[in-house]
């Protein structure tokens, strides 16, 4: 195996339990780092091909690994933002109990 | 593969796995942290300092402390009593399953292929900053207005709207 193939199998691994969790979990919190996980398997994915890849100096795989990283961080922010709002109006955060909408 | 990749492989899969599967949601941040740490090891170990470093401060240092904030806002450190999974979760283990299952044929099936280069690439923080500025000044300058947009769109989406009814401000 390969150092390549052994990073791209991690970092399927790690996008599936993010995928599982943001799947089966109840918590709207738990289902956005559910989410993240998945985007730093992503991440993971971008700098293994850029280290291993062919003409590393040209820096793509990297710069595209930190502007990701940048905008997970803005998709947490506004996320956790929804969330404490919809839990100020809907008093819970359980996805199954959010079944309606207009409130 | 060294011995280093494999405990680092090891923690960061761990602590994602707690991360999904633990009660307490304020464990399950701290089990988010660790799989942070493990992915920033990673990156180090792949010679991306600056990807590295970028991973701790960002994720460590800003998302996971979020995160803690979200659930002690939104009381969800108290476990609830019919169970953290969803209904449904036998359907969503499965597609991840199957999820994991192509991706996993699609790696070791590619595995003769795909590119490996030996040689360490050297890389310093001036030559990313000089990119940064050069080459892909657009998108910085996109994720500079995405960053400033998401932060104000955050505070106006948590912002209380309901200042006048007292009874559900109080809540």
């Amino acid at each position: 195996m390969t150092p390549l193939t052994g990073y791209l199998l991690v970092a399927a691994l790690l996008f599936s339990i993010g995928l599982a969790g943001a799947l089966t979990r109840r918590n709207a919190i738990l289902v956005l780092i559910g989410i993240e996980l998945m985007l730093n398997a992503a991440n993971l994915n971008l700098i293994a091909f850029w280290r291993y890849g062919p003409h590393p100096e040209a820096l793509t795989g990297m710069m595209f690994a930190i502007f990701s990283i940048a905008v997970a961080a803005a998709e947490a922010a506004v996320g956790l933002g929804l969330v404490i709002q919809i839990h100020r109006h809907a008093h819970t955060t359980d996805l199954d109990q959010m079944n309606r909408m207009k409130g | 593969m060294s011995i280093v990749f494999y405990l680092l492989a090891a923690l960061t899969v761990a602590g994602g796995l707690a991360a999904m599967l633990l009660k307490n949601m304020v464990h399950c941040v701290l089990a988010l942290t660790v799989a942070f740490a493990g992915l920033a090891l990673l990156f180090l170990k792949l010679d991306a300092q600056f990807a590295g470093f970028a991973q701790i401060l960002v994720y460590i240092g800003a998302v996971a402390i979020l995160v803690v904030f979200a659930i002690l806002l939104t009381r969800g450190s108290e476990t609830p009593k019919d169970g953290v999974f969803s209904r449904s979760w036998l359907i969503g283990l499965v597609i991840a399953a199957a999820v994991f299952a192509v991706l996993g044929w699609a790696v070791l099936q590619s595995a003769r292929v795909l590119p490996h280069e030996t040689a360490i690439p050297v890389v310093t923080v001036k030559q990313i900053g000089a990119a940064l500025v050069g080459r892909y000044v657009l998108p910085l300058e996109i994720v500079a207005v995405l960053l400033t947009a998401a932060m104000i769109g955050a505070v106006i989406v948590a912002m209380h709207e309901n200042v006048g009814h007292e009874k559900e401000g109080s809540k």
